[in-house]
């Protein structure tokens, strides 16, 4: 019970307590720049989930079974770099043949995801927390995903209507959604301590 | 004689273009990560731009000497573990000198791996021009992007804390702005920045 406990209260604190947009700025490229239509923004969060959940577990399996035994801990960052790519390899064809529409919305970002900060960041930070067994690894890393698709769709419904908002021709675009953004942070803000 | 003008104002558009015109924070809008995460304070922020001058140049470099070799589909898997190999060296220098901005920096030096703006300016520049332009185009856009990490993170140090460098220069009577500590200082000052910024270029414009 104490370990079902455990895995429950560790997901709600990457979703909503310490959600790596709001509160480690990762993955902020995407946030802004595929924020513009919810269906898109909800299915690039589906993409990053399933890529992040895919390489969190994949690289502390490398980490844990190859890399530390083997003494080859510097090799690290390329390794996971490599995981991370083929993840995102697999996804781009997957979407491209089942959902050749979507796949022309997301245009650049579709490859791009292997450099979204998200990703490679929990595999960083799961290393850095020095968690030591895989379902943990796997509860967060799913839950870190599905933070990051949260607050995409926050912000794309935010924006959509945001579209009809009087806002100052030279704050249109790019420095509105960053406001936008610093607000929406001091919201969650408010989830601040309530978990670890 | 011509021919060798215009190879050297190149090479000064190569230099400056990172500066202003092709600013990679306040322009481009890459690499929005770091401008926001490591800005609360002028000295982590330094730290971390002359790092990704170094990472950039050194990759620009290396993908600049192997840009004939490269097959397309093959091209951005080469970048990513060419700039993997220069944050490893970068991480392991800060992390032998500079322990203490180590610890501050974290996990974002590595995360320069995902830098945008690195993968961006091999892509734009470095596969497509000699290694002097290549070279000179990262220490351009490397600048850019320092300076504008430097004036984020001056803004911040001095209303979050009234330093700057760590050196009091607020009178004594000044309340420090505790949000500009927090995430939402760093967005918020940001987005200001990029309006004032698009309010200069559409004034210069007109």
């Amino acid at each position: 019970m104490d370990r079902v406990y455990i895995l429950i209260m560790g997901f709600l604190s990457v979703v909503i307590v310490n959600n790596f947009v709001f509160t480690k700025f990762l993955g902020t490229c995407p946030y802004l720049g595929v924020s513009g239509r919810l269906d898109t923004a909800f299915g690039m969060g589906l993409a990053v989930t399933f890529v992040t959940a895919m390489s969190g577990i994949l690289t502390w399996l490398i980490d844990f079974y190859v890399l530390v035994p083997l003494g080859l801990e510097i090799t690290r960052y390329i390794c996971y770099i490599v995981v991370i790519a083929g993840a995102v390899q697999l996804v781009e064809m997957y979407v491209k043949k089942f959902f050749p529409s979507l796949n022309k919305s997301f245009g650049i970002f579709l490859p791009l995801i292997s450099t979204n900060c998200v990703i490679l960041g929990l595999c960083l930070f799961i290393n850095i927390w020095g968690t030591d067994n895989l379902l943990e690894v796997a509860v967060l890393s799913t839950g870190t995903g599905f933070g990051f698709a949260v607050a995409i769709c926050i912000m794309a419904a935010i924006r959509e209507n945001l579209i009809l908002a009087d806002v100052p021709d030279s704050f249109k675009g790019a420095p509105i959604t960053l406001i936008t953004a610093g607000l929406l942070t001091l919201a969650f803000m408010g989830f601040t301590g309530m978990i670890r | 004689m011509a021919d060798e003008n215009s190879v050297k104002i190149n090479y000064l558009a190569a230099l400056t273009a990172g500066l202003w015109r092709e600013n990679p924070t306040f322009r481009l809008l890459i690499g929005m990560c770091p401008p926001l995460a490591v800005t609360t304070a002028v000295k982590p922020a330094l730290t971390m731009g002359l790092s990704v001058i170094f990472v950039l140049v050194c990759s620009n470099l290396a993908i600049s000497l192997m840009r004939n070799l490269l097959k397309p589909h093959l091209r951005i898997i080469m970048f990513t573990l060419s700039i993997a190999t220069f944050v490893t060296i970068c991480d392991l220098y800060l992390r032998a000198f500079q322990p203490v901005m180590s610890e501050i920096l974290g996990a974002y030096v590595p995360l320069i791996i995902v830098n945008c703006i690195i993968i961006f300016r091999a892509e734009a520049c470095a596969s497509k021009n000699n290694v002097w332009v290549s070279i000179l185009d990262g220490i351009g856009s490397g600048t850019g992007f320092t300076i504008a990490l430097c004036i984020i993170a001056g803004i911040r140090e001095i209303l979050a804390s009234g330093t700057i460098f760590g050196i009091a220069v607020m009178p004594r009577g000044f309340v420090p702005w505790a949000a500009m500590q927090m995430p939402v200082g760093a967005f918020v000052t940001l987005g200001l920045l990029l309006g004032l910024a698009s309010l200069l270029t559409t004034k210069r414009k007109s």
